[in-house]
This record gives C-alpha cells, structure tokens and sequence, in this order.
C-alpha cells in the first residue's frame, strides 16, 4: 500500500479530523437548502458521538467526511482535514485511497449494503486487495481471520455464503470485518444496530468495542439512541436542525444543559418507569438559529 | 361483536404454523381480556410475527383454533372479521401505497366495506391521529415516518374494530418520534376501548404499552407475565432474565 505520510511521530497528533463550519446543501426547486449549517468539531483517537434525530443532519455530516455526497449537492468548510491533509482540496484519486484504507464507514443495514450476488468473503478479499498489494492465498487467510476476530464462529463456513444465507447480525459482523480490513485509522459507524435485535446488538457493540480500543481507532457513532452511545462513547456531540446544539462528556450527560438534549433522554420508555404518557420533544424554532 | 361469556375477546389456543418443513410456531395458546393490551417479545425468528399473521389469516394455520369473541374462525376470515380486527405493520414506508394520497388510501377500506359516511369518518380519523386536514391530499413520499405511521393507524382506525394488532409499530421510528406515537397509541386505545396485541423486540416499549406479556424464542412460548412482575425482575427463566439485561444496554 502507498502509504501517506500520517504525522506519527512528529508532534503526536491530537487531532485525527478536523471539521470546521461544515456546510451541506442540496438542490431543490426553490434553491440551495442547508442540511448541515455550519458544524465544527475535531477528533482524536477517542470514541465521538453524533445524536440527534432523523433529518439533523448527523448521517450527511459523516457521509461528507468520507466522501460520498453526491455530486449534485454542495459540500463547503473552512477546514475539513484528515491528519493534515484537506479532504475537499484532495484530488479525487487520493480520496478514494482514504475512503477504505484510512478512513472506513459501517452502514445502517447489512441488507441493503452487501452486494447481495458476490459471495461474504469475496467482497472482504476485494476490499483488501484495493488498498493492499497481497497475494489472493494471503488475502484469503487475512479475510478468514478476520471473521474469526468478529466472533463468526465458523469463519469457512461463512466465506462462501451469500449476503441473503446470513442472519443480520451475521452480515452486519461481516460488515464490520470488511470495513477494519485494510486497518482505517478513522472508522465512521451510521447507525450500526439499529437493523438489529436487541440481544444482538449488544454482541456486535462488544465486537465493535473490543476492535476499536485494540487497534486504537478513532470512531465516529451515528445514532439516535442516547442512552446507547452514553455507555459506548466519550464524548457526545448533539445536532439538531443541521447544527451542533451541544457537546458534552458521555459521563455528564446527566447534567445537559440544552432542553433538546434532555428531551432525547426522557423520551425513552424505561422498564420499571411509571407508564404515564412519555415526555415528547417540543422543537423550537429558536434552537435551530 | 359480542363478547363472549368467558370474557375473553382472543384467544389462541395450541396454534402450530409450518413453512414447508420449517416449524415457526409451536403449540402456543394465550387469551387477551377486551380493552386488554397484549405483549409478544422475542427476537427476530422466534415467531412473534408469524402468530400476528396467523391470527389475521395472512399465513396458513396447520394446527390450532383462534376465537374472538368466544367464536372459532374460519380459516378463511369472513369479511366481518376485519372490520373488528385491524393490523398496523412494522415499515410505514413499505405499507403505504407510494402514488396515492392519504384521502385515496383511507378511501380503500371504506370501499371495500361498503361504508357511506366516508367524509365523516376520514376527518374523524385523520383528527384522532393528530394530522388534522391538510394532510389528506398529500402524498406518502411527503410526510415523515412518524406522520407516515400516523396515516397507518388511521387507515387502521377508519373501520372503528375492535382488536388492533401491531407489528413493532414503532421500530423504524427515531426515539423521540416513537414517544409520540406511543403515546398516540395509549390515547386511541383509552377512547375507544380497544384491545391491543403488540409484537416487538423491545422490553422497555413493551412494559410501557401492555399488562401482559408473552416471551417467545425458536417458535416456543418462553414464559407468560405480567408487566408488573418484569418491572421488579421477577422473570423466572433464563431466556428471559437475558432478554432484560440485554434491554438495559451495553456496559464496558
């Protein structure tokens, strides 16, 4: 693999990416409108959060990290860096060497995001044999034991299988193999269990958790669900409307400030709760200035 | 409809669904009491689903009686029968017809029942969702999830049943959306004395919605209780102590 120059030694980076006044606008028969207005936050190897609800914009601020807005809309900011290189100067030859190979994304649905007509361990060996010179008997082997390191217990038995012969679970496990393959530095998680069951979900966090403070990635978590990322995540970064309303330790999350933050928390039923009418957000106008 | 002398509006007494050789539910029986609110809880492929869809006669039942009412059904439902049974699905963007407006979808059933006072009943029903009239010439692909699943319980309502069955109404809906229609839910059912049978994966949405509940795993019933006895841990197996602390999240 070409390898970029990432700043390792020098000056130990604190920060990974680096976005400043990120903007976001689609075209619609009445002009540009915004969907992302003016985002700013920078990561370092640690586990980030992005909360909100659907339409804040937290699935187009990561997709324009990696990358993948498409091009008929616009993507501005003062900065978008990853490791000192600007994302949005960058030829497109060069982006689509960090798509994959530095910076990977797990996508919502194993359903949807599989190619559902080439076989699970196909698709993993593709993606990197993309981003790495090896020999196919070594990418097989590599494809294997990453498999195995999501916990696929029989990883030749899953090899060959096709998206749709695998549970959810499975192929989001899967997903999550092909995705840290080639060894990102950045890994963009978009909801990654909310296709699944309950019980699942829980093992496909482990595995995520495990893999994320072993090699010692920096993850952006996209999600809806507060209480999840509370336990999961360092630090939470809160949208509404576009913009950034709040940021705060995961550990403080007792003490938001922002009603809309507060509003997320208490709208989840609880076992043991009293069952009266949950509390409902009531979106201001104002909290979107 | 009458309800029977045992006062009971459902029961399913040992039913048994086969796909081909594949045996999705297992000699389960449960009872619903009218005005109650009924839980199936399990994970995907444990056949919560296909007992909701057995009950509405959407997959064929190999073994096995359902009543309502104290009366057997058929194994093809009368058309009686979906006037007091209504079903609201899992994907509000799947079970909405894409190119007809809300006023045309709520038009269907009222079509195929034969009802005259469709204005009355449309205006009504579009109002107990809390979508008000300007909704009802929009089409699917303009409104939200959670205002798509409101025209979805609306179509439900329009026949005014009985028995509402739900399929994880709520799990393709943000947090905060499914607080509404949760709560929508509880309102509709409170007005108008409905009976509620609801399937989902979730235990904390389940205790909030329901009194009884019914844990299934592998096409078995698991273990039958009330919300109460969930909410102070008193669950008796295994299955379901795992199922519990699963719900409480992920813990490092």
């Amino acid at each position: 693999m070409e390898t970029l120059e990432l700043p390792a030694g020098k000056a130990a980076p604190c920060s990974l990416l680096q976005v400043e006044n990120l903007r976001v606008s689609y075209p619609t028969r009445t002009g540009f409108t915004d969907v992302v207005r003016g985002v700013t936050f920078t990561i370092g190897r640690e586990r980030v959060a992005i909360v909100g609800e659907s339409g804040s914009g937290k699935s187009q601020t990561g997709r324009a990290i990696m990358g993948l807005t498409p091009p008929h809309a616009r993507v501005s900011a003062q900065a978008l860096k990853f490791a000192d290189i600007d994302l949005l100067a960058a030829p497109e030859q060069k982006r689509r060497k960090l798509r994959g190979g530095h910076i990977a994304m797990i996508l919502q649905d194993p359903k949807y995001s599989l190619n559902p007509v080439m076989s699970i361990g196909r698709q993993i060996v593709e993606a990197l044999r993309t981003h790495e010179n090896v020999g196919v008997k070594e990418a097989r082997e590599r494809a294997l034991d990453m498999l195995a390191a999501v916990k696929i217990r029989d990883p030749h038995r899953v090899f060959d299988l096709y998206p749709h012969e695998v549970s959810g679970g499975m192929g989001q496990r899967a997903m999550i193999a092909m995705m840290l393959i080639a060894g990102p530095e950045l890994l963009i998680a978009d909801e990654p269990t909310s296709a699944l069951d309950v019980t699942v979900r829980l093992e496909v966090l482990k595995i995520l958790d495990e893999l994320v403070s072993n090699r010692g990635m920096g993850l952006v978590f996209i999600s809806h669900d507060l209480g999840l990322v509370s336990a999961f995540c360092d630090r939470i970064i809160v949208m509404y409307a576009g913009r950034v309303v709040e940021e705060l330790a995961a550990s403080g999350l007792a003490h938001a400030q922002h009603p809309y933050t507060q509003g997320l928390l208490n709208c989840l039923p609880k076992i043991g709760g009293r069952r009266t009418p949950l509390s409902v957000l009531d979106r201001r106008a104002e909290w979107a200035e | 409809m009458n309800i029977a002398a045992n006062g009971k509006i459902l029961t399913v007494d040992r039913l048994n669904v086969f796909f081909d050789q594949f045996h999705a539910v297992k000699d389960v029986s449960m009872t619903i009491a009218p005005g109650g609110s009924y839980g199936l809880v399990g994970e995907s492929g444990s056949g919560k689903s296909t007992l909701l869809r057995a009950i509405m006669g959407a997959v064929p039942i190999a073994k096995g009686v359902v009543t309502i009412a104290g009366k057997p059904l058929p194994s093809r439902r009368p058309k009686a029968f979906y006037r007091d049974v209504q079903m609201v699905f899992q994907d509000p963007y799947g079970s909405l017809h894409p190119r007809q407006t809300v006023d045309r979808l709520l038009q269907e059933p009222l079509a195929i029942h034969g009802l005259a006072d469709g204005e009355r009943r449309i205006r009504q029903a579009l109002d107990d969702v809390g979508l008000g009239a300007s909704f009802r010439f929009r089409h699917a692909h303009q409104l939200s999830g959670g205002q798509r699943q409101r025209v979805a319980i609306a179509r439900a309502l329009i026949l005014e049943p009985k028995i509402l069955l739900l399929d994880e109404p709520t799990s393709a809906l943000d947090a905060s959306v499914q607080a509404e229609v949760l709560n929508l839910l509880n309102e509709v059912r409170r007005e108008r004395n409905l009976t509620y049978l609801m399937v989902s994966h979730d235990l904390a949405v389940i205790h909030h919605m329901c009194d009884r509940l019914m844990i299934m795993q592998n096409g078995c019933a698991v273990e039958e209780l009330a919300v109460d006895e969930l909410a102070v841990g008193e669950a008796h197996k295994r299955y379901t102590q795992e199922l519990l602390k699963a719900s409480e999240g992920f813990a490092r």
